[in-house]
């Protein structure tokens, strides 16, 4: 059923607003699709904008229409994004305008990789996806929850829908944070078959949403027949997460990690979150104790005042000292403090060396007990210096072949 | 000649270009190095003593006076100059009059046009100016490449534009000089006054070669003006004014680093190229400029520098508090200074005997016996388009308008390495291309495209591949970034672009590199 006449707005516009889209359509009854296009490169970029839009309206067989695109640069994904979610809120169909899915986006994530940065990006500002790969963060997080006006949630679904099959993260794992649930649950619907590596859950307090969320990923999987991991990380953000900490750490196997919102926890306490972070070292404790007790990692909250890297560092050196393994970023320039500050230092790289040395040596001579000097070594104790180093090595501070030259 | 059916032939570099523009003949690019001058410089009139007051005072009521006296009339070539930059307050001022007094096609020669200008697009119009050979920015880029502008438009680099007046190729009849301060003599500088500006170095070659010359100036001070960048031994006229330059837009804006993510990665990579490779070393010097990702790179290169506890020889500037900041702290030697780019710049100048003003002549002349732009370390420059050849752009868009000039940035590209660090697209706009819109500057300067996706070597450069791949850094090929680039922006369609030719650019030599073409308007 089609709504004619009425008007329907999607997308941004306005002097500030870059690579993006903005849609006004109105169905009609005659007078074919009339397409109005403003673009900032129209010599570029024209005809192959309105081949775009034309091609989207044919998919979903509107015969009539008035429609207007305004934009600045945006790229293909980011226009059938908006044109397609325009088109729905006035038509109601099961199709999918889908643009090809890039190999690069077909990547699986494992449990135990490093989720020492986490960049959270706007879903609903493709200005600042684009270049977010570059910056190297381990994931970047596309956020339908904070970071979208209640008003433009539809929309976004479209857009982060289409980022993931179409945005080149250069490798950081892709990550996605829902809305709270319930809400949340149909946010799902558009991300689970394209790809998403990681899901976080907002504002968690039991063990049941994590089941909730579950359940719908694995009835979307199954009508999809999609048979790849998706990666769970909770984030508790009130006082009643944080006492349920380890309840929803250990909710199920794909729960790899858990993280601290310290913004809405701090106000749930009726307390002010300072830099010193006195006010929740009770609530960081106990999310580190809890996820160590359920073998996933420990996330730290993001520290909002991007212009001062000398207190992100200081911050940063709590956190590991705290036990955590990484920390969320809002800006791009955050990435490298927050990676050189977990970085491991150079007497743990060191021992890190001695215990993977030792367990290649064991291997090599076929023993099951890896020993160093009179210590016995547990596999746990293998693993964790295994990632050490392979932290180091992605932080380029340790060669991949450091084995070939090591001398124990 | 009609502008429709101008004769043009393929120059070395396999551009189409005029024999002949404005009645004036115009020989086609050759090569790098391959065109040798002969014959002797332009020497202006020469004066006698006789004529001007014993005195030394040589102070008119007005500019319009001055002009007057000069023998402001049609078909005259009029110069200025942006030392005050967007706030310039004199080039309208020039052209008020001469349309007042209704005098016609006037060649304007500014070394650069600013927005402010943007007023004598009436002119333009009504005839009272019949071209500008300079750069064209904003409204009067648009202008001219909408094909409205009377004659051609030429454009220059700084040191082409020394070149030009020093071999005669351009005679200018009238240069006007507005000065942050004279004396009535018309010895002038730039360091003091309410609108001090820092140097006056791109009114020399006007001051030594020009028929008459004015100097205007709203800070009169009693004969001598110390130190006199301007001789008044030059000069025909003075003029007192109220206010000479609007002081709050003669700095910059573009003074800050930026705070842009990404340009600061494009900055950091540069500076992790340039370490690898080698290029920076105890003693270098270097060229930046002054916009955010330049005056980035500068502080990336102070960290290198102060990390291994090196000094820099000189940088090469468009100076401001942070080139001046290393100067202080003994990090570098000296600031050869082309202009200044905000207050701390201009006092350092003042102060500092190392912070020293430069002029075209000094730093780029083509037709010299050498300059020092050749004898640059690393020059990091901007540029609009870049193609697989290495080729580059810096005055036109890829939509095909004039929106920049050429600056010091032909100059430059005799540094010994030469660096681009450019974002690979801009809101969708792809910056590397199969072939630019406008040549400016032969690939085989060019060494060396930094973006945020990688960087490139030219092929030409064995020696920096060899040294990059030997510190293990990763290079790309051109081509590999524009594949890049198309792969997440699709493949750009090309400006239709009209026969007609509008302007050319000048090479350094004052042969034409290329010509730039009317932009067809819907």
């Amino acid at each position: 059923m089609a709504e004619v006449n009425q008007m329907v707005v999607v997308g941004n516009r306005g002097k500030k607003v870059r690579s993006d889209c903005y849609v006004e359509l109105q169905l009609t009854n005659d007078g074919g699709v009339a397409i109005e296009l403003k673009s900032k490169v129209e010599v570029m970029f024209g005809k192959a904008n309105r081949k775009l839009i034309r091609d989207i309206f044919d998919f979903f067989e509107i015969n009539n229409a008035k429609v207007y695109v305004e934009e600045g640069g945006a790229l293909p994904l980011v226009i059938a994004a908006r044109v397609e979610a325009a088109i729905k809120l006035l038509l109601k169909s099961d199709k999918d305008y889908l643009l090809d899915m890039i190999d690069e986006n077909k990547n699986q994530t494992d449990r135990s990789d490093h989720r020492i940065s986490r960049l959270y990006l706007p879903g609903n500002k493709p200005s600042m996806m684009i270049n977010a790969g570059i910056h190297q963060p381990n994931g970047i997080i596309l956020d339908l929850e904070d970071a979208v006006a209640h008003d433009k949630k539809y929309e976004t679904r479209f857009l982060v829908r289409n980022v993931l099959r179409g945005m080149n993260f250069y490798g950081a794992e892709r990550m996605l944070r829902i809305n709270q649930i319930p809400m949340g649950l149909d946010d799902l619907d558009f991300v689970v078959p394209h790809f998403v590596n990681l899901i976080l859950i907002p504002k968690c307090e039991s063990a049941n949403q994590i089941q909730q969320v579950n359940e719908r990923i694995d009835a979307i999987k199954k009508e999809k027949n999609i048979d790849y991991q998706i990666w769970l990380m909770p984030i508790v953000e009130s006082a009643l997460g944080v006492i349920k900490a380890y309840e929803i750490a250990s909710a199920s196997d794909n729960v790899v990690a858990m993280a601290i919102g310290l913004e809405d926890y701090t106000a749930d306490l009726g307390t002010k979150r300072t830099d010193e972070g006195i006010e929740s070292f009770y609530a960081r404790s106990q999310v580190v104790n809890a996820c160590r007790a359920a073998r996933i990692q420990p996330i730290d909250s993001v520290f909002s005042d991007v212009s001062d890297m000398e207190a992100l560092a200081r911050n940063v050196q709590v956190s590991k000292s705290l036990g955590f393994d990484g920390m969320g970023c809002i800006h791009p320039r955050q990435i490298p403090v927050i990676h050189q500050n977990f970085a491991p230092s150079e007497a743990e790289i060191l021992k890190a060396k001695r215990i993977v040395d030792a367990f290649i040596k064991a291997t090599e001579k076929g023993l099951g007990v890896v020993s160093l000097g009179t210590k016995m070594i547990d596999p746990p104790v293998v693993k964790r210096a295994e990632n050490t180093l392979n932290m180091a090595i992605s932080l380029e501070m340790v060669p991949s072949n450091w084995h070939d030259t090591f001398e124990a | 000649m009609s502008k429709q059916n101008i004769k043009l032939v393929k120059n070395a570099a396999g551009r189409l270009v005029p024999l002949e523009i404005n009645g004036e003949k115009q020989i086609p690019f050759m090569g790098v190095g391959k065109y040798i001058p002969t014959g002797r410089r332009y020497g202006p009139p020469l004066s006698s003593c006789a004529n001007f007051p014993d005195d030394g005072n040589k102070l008119v009521a007005d500019l319009k006076e001055a002009l007057v006296k000069s023998g402001l009339k049609d078909g005259m070539t009029i110069s200025t100059h942006h030392h005050f930059r967007n706030g310039d307050l004199i080039a309208n001022q020039i052209f008020d009059i001469a349309h007042d007094l209704g005098v016609k096609d006037l060649r304007w020669f500014p070394s650069a046009s600013f927005p402010c200008q943007a007023h004598l697009t009436q002119y333009l119009e009504d005839g009272t100016i019949n071209r500008i050979e300079g750069s064209m920015n904003g409204a009067l880029g648009k202008f001219a490449s909408e094909g409205k502008m009377k004659g051609i438009g030429v454009l220059r680099s700084h040191g082409g534009r020394y070149q030009a007046v020093q071999d005669g190729e351009v005679h200018i009849d009238i240069a006007v000089i507005a000065a942050p301060t004279a004396d009535a003599f018309g010895n002038a500088n730039g360091v003091n006054g309410p609108a001090a500006s820092g140097l006056l170095g791109f009114a020399l070659a006007d001051s030594q070669f020009a028929d008459k010359v004015i100097v205007v100036t709203d800070n009169l001070v009693p004969f001598p003006c110390i130190p006199w960048q301007i001789h008044g031994n030059y000069v025909d006229y003075t003029v007192k004014v109220d206010k000479v330059g609007d002081a709050d837009k003669i700095v910059s804006g573009t003074t800050n680093i930026t705070k842009s993510p990404d340009r600061l990665l494009i900055a950091e990579l540069t500076a992790k190229f340039c370490e690898a490779s080698k290029i920076i070393f105890d003693g270098f010097s270097y060229q930046a400029g002054a916009g955010g990702t330049s005056l980035s790179i500068g502080l990336y290169f102070e960290e290198i520098l102060r990390r291994n506890n090196w000094k820099a020889r000189f940088i090469r500037a468009g100076s401001n508090k942070y080139p001046v900041k290393m100067l202080e702290d003994g990090i570098v030697d000296y600031i050869l200074d082309g202009q200044t780019f905000d207050l701390e710049g201009v006092r350092s100048m003042r102060e500092n005997a190392n912070h020293v003003d430069t002029s075209p002549f000094t730093s780029y002349n083509y037709h010299g016996k050498g300059n020092f732009a050749s004898m640059i370390d690393v020059v990091v420059l901007g540029a609009t388009e870049v193609d697989v050849n290495f080729n580059a752009n810096v005055v036109t868009h890829s939509d095909g308008y004039l929106l920049h000039g050429i600056g010091g940035w032909q100059n430059c590209l005799f540094g010994k390495t030469v660096i681009l660090p450019i974002p690979l697209f801009r809101d969708r706009i792809p910056i590397i291309v199969d072939e630019v819109t406008t040549l400016c500057g032969p690939g085989e300067l060019i060494d060396v495209i930094v973006t945020e996706r990688g960087v490139a070597v030219n092929p030409l450069r064995k020696d920096l591949i060899e040294k990059a791949e030997k510190a293990g850094f990763p290079l790309k090929t051109i081509q590999e970034l524009k594949d890049e680039a198309e792969k997440i922006c699709g493949v750009a369609e090309k400006p239709e672009l009209d026969d007609e030719v509008i302007a050319v650019i000048k090479w350094v030599d004052g042969t034409v590199i290329d010509s730039v073409r009317k932009v067809k308007t819907r």
